[in-house]
């Protein structure tokens, strides 16, 4: 899938990721700044990289700024993300959750 | 070598410094040698000087022991002013001893290390950049943390031989008495600095307020002090403690405070004349609320309440239901305005407080206390010293020390946002599993097997699950996933002592 604008989703707060999603042409590419991302940053990168991976997206730029966010969370953010960049938003992809 | 809570302790560094690996948290009954000062007698008529510098480049020289207090905490001016001083003048070699370092100190801490003023650091803790700064192996030697009580021992047994004592108060006369009370920059009990102004060599009081002489009540006395010199403000009145007390609305601190709460008054401890200490964080402020109203409701009165002390426990001693504060520290305006006022709060050094090797600690006649805990692990070791990440960020206070009361109890979320409390192991061992009993968290609570009677005790209480410590920390992997294990260099960058001098754990310099 094509990544029509950049799109961003969630907030700053602990426990929250912000996910940034902007067009790419060099495959998925992943700054992550994180607090925990000695311990985590691997899984980070993984799950995000996983959900564009549903969705088909095999070129991106992606931004994220982790609070401390869960799986659960971090999985979340990256879909409103995607969907916002796909331009998508009115067709919740429920089948990937 | 590996020492009893199986820590791996460098052997080289070990053998140069004559430091033996933690055995037991028993104490015995060592006999102990005590150090003394040396002294310049004087009648005290010429103490009171203007110039700080001249009296840096009088009293500290190459290779010395300087030490600071750090009741001020962040409103510390103190130690800034002494030290650019120090540096400035091209001092070189110190070790630096204060009761502890607060992140105002951070800046110049760094600077006089890579100016090769400093080269050896004891202390309580750290934060902030001078935690990562250390943690990254740029000081060549490594940090000694100890505790409130085992820095009075050292300093009684003389393994830290303070040269000069530069301590900030609020207010002293013309010969050096002084106290925490009165003054703009008060802080209330001087319990820790009172060590230092007893075994210094030398004792340098910096002041804003100079007071008609005597003056009383004399927390430090004039046949300990050498010079006091007045300087503009020793501190921020701001920044020395937060003001007004908040009570966390937090649901989840409120959930463990209640729980602590159930633990505490559940327990056989529970009885008229029981004593207890709690700490300064959201939680254990809001325990002490809901002990009051336990209190009230069973009519019960505490004999003592022991630590560092905040207004919520001040109240406590204006309603009756605490007979006396032994108070070694104030954490609010509050806590200290009320040392002024109420005679039953008593100022007690840190020796007094928590010396394992002394004639009676108050810590030994403790009943409960309420400690917290960056991690705790499945032998109930608690970490109050290094993050997950494995780099310095805290402080032993009085942690070791207080662990040592009749129920030992750690309040801790399960996790902090992507963190888990509860690990197989702890990054750093700070206080020995031996000494903790119970754990609380919000999802239920764990107590240390070796504490049958408080199983029973504890069974059946409605609404409080018991886990084994295994099953919490389970539940808290299960949440948050396996962490990837941090990386070190082999260079050891700080030892921590227990109480007793042994080293019960290494940090390790973070591999970048």
């Amino acid at each position: 899938m094509e990544i029509k604008q950049t799109a961003l989703a969630g907030t700053l707060e602990s426990s929250d990721i912000q996910i940034m999603l902007s067009k790419g042409t060099d495959g998925i590419k992943i700054n992550l700044d994180s607090e925990v991302k000695k311990q985590f940053g691997a899984e980070i990168n993984a799950v995000i990289t996983s959900v564009l991976q549903k969705f088909e997206i095999t070129n991106a730029n992606v931004k994220a700024v982790d609070k401390g966010a869960l799986d659960c969370v971090i999985k979340a953010r990256t879909i409103a993300a995607v969907q916002r960049a796909l331009g998508t938003t009115d067709k919740p992809a429920w089948e990937v959750l | 070598m590996k020492n009893k809570v199986n820590r791996e302790l460098p052997d080289d560094i070990m053998a140069q410094l004559a430091f033996k690996p933690f055995q037991t948290t028993e104490i015995g009954h060592p006999t102990i040698q005590r150090a003394a000062p040396k002294l310049v007698a004087t009648t005290g008529n010429d103490k009171l000087k203007d110039s700080l510098a001249e009296i840096v480049q009088a009293t500290v020289k190459d290779g010395m022991t300087i030490s600071f207090h750090h009741h001020f905490r962040n409103g510390d001016f103190v130690f800034n002013m002494v030290m650019r001083l120090i540096i400035d003048q091209g001092i070189k070699n110190l070790t630096l001893a204060p009761s502890s370092l607060t992140g105002i100190m951070n800046d110049l801490v760094i600077e006089a290390v890579e100016a090769g003023t400093v080269t050896n650091i004891t202390s309580s803790g750290m934060r902030g950049k001078l935690g990562e700064f250390v943690s990254g192996g740029h000081l060549a030697n490594p940090v000694i943390f100890r505790s409130h009580g085992g820095r009075a021992r050292a300093i009684e047994e003389g393994s830290i031989k303070i040269d000069v004592a530069f301590l900030g108060v609020p207010n002293a006369d013309r010969l050096g008495n002084a106290n925490g009370m009165n003054g703009d920059a008060v802080f209330g009990s001087l319990g820790y600095a009172l060590m230092d102004a007893q075994y210094a060599d030398k004792v340098v009081l910096l002041t804003d307020n100079i007071v008609p002489y005597p003056n009383t009540p004399a927390s430090i006395k004039q046949t300990q002090v050498d010079y006091v010199v007045k300087v503009d403000q020793v501190g921020d009145p701001d920044k020395i403690g937060s003001g007004a007390t908040r009570f966390t609305t937090d649901p989840k601190e409120l959930k463990i405070a209640k729980t602590v709460n159930e633990v505490i008054t559940k327990s056989p401890y529970f009885k008229e004349d029981f004593s207890f200490q709690t700490g300064s964080g959201g939680a254990a402020l809001a325990v002490t609320r809901y002990l009051r109203q336990s209190m009230l409701d069973h009519n019960i009165k505490a004999s003592f309440a022991l630590g560092g002390i905040t207004k919520p426990t001040t109240d406590l001693l204006k309603e009756g239901l605490v007979r006396k504060i032994m108070d070694v520290q104030d954490f609010d305006r509050g806590a200290a305005e009320s040392m002024h006022t109420n005679a039953n709060q008593q100022e007690i050094d840190a020796s007094w407080y928590a010396d394992p090797y002394n004639k009676g600690a108050m810590v030994d006649q403790l009943d409960v206390v309420i400690l917290s805990a960056l991690e705790i692990d499945t032998k109930f070791n608690v970490n109050v010293m290094s993050g997950s990440d494995g780099v310095i960020r805290g402080a032993i206070g009085g942690h070791q020390d207080a662990a040592t009361a009749k129920m030992t109890i750690i309040s801790a979320p399960l996790v902090r946002g992507r963190l888990a409390t509860v690990v197989p192991d702890v990054t750093t061992v700070v206080t020995p599993g031996d000494s903790i009993d119970v754990l609380v968290t919000e999802v239920g609570i764990a107590i240390n097997p070796k504490r049958q009677d408080l199983i029973t005790a504890f069974q059946n209480l409605p609404g409080i699950p018991v886990f084994t410590i295994e099953e919490l920390q389970q539940k808290a992997a299960t949440i948050v996933g396996n962490a990837h294990p941090i990386e070190y260099t082999d260079k050891t960058v700080a030892l921590i002592e227990y109480r007793d001098g042994t080293i019960i754990d290494a940090i390790q310099q973070v591999k970048d």
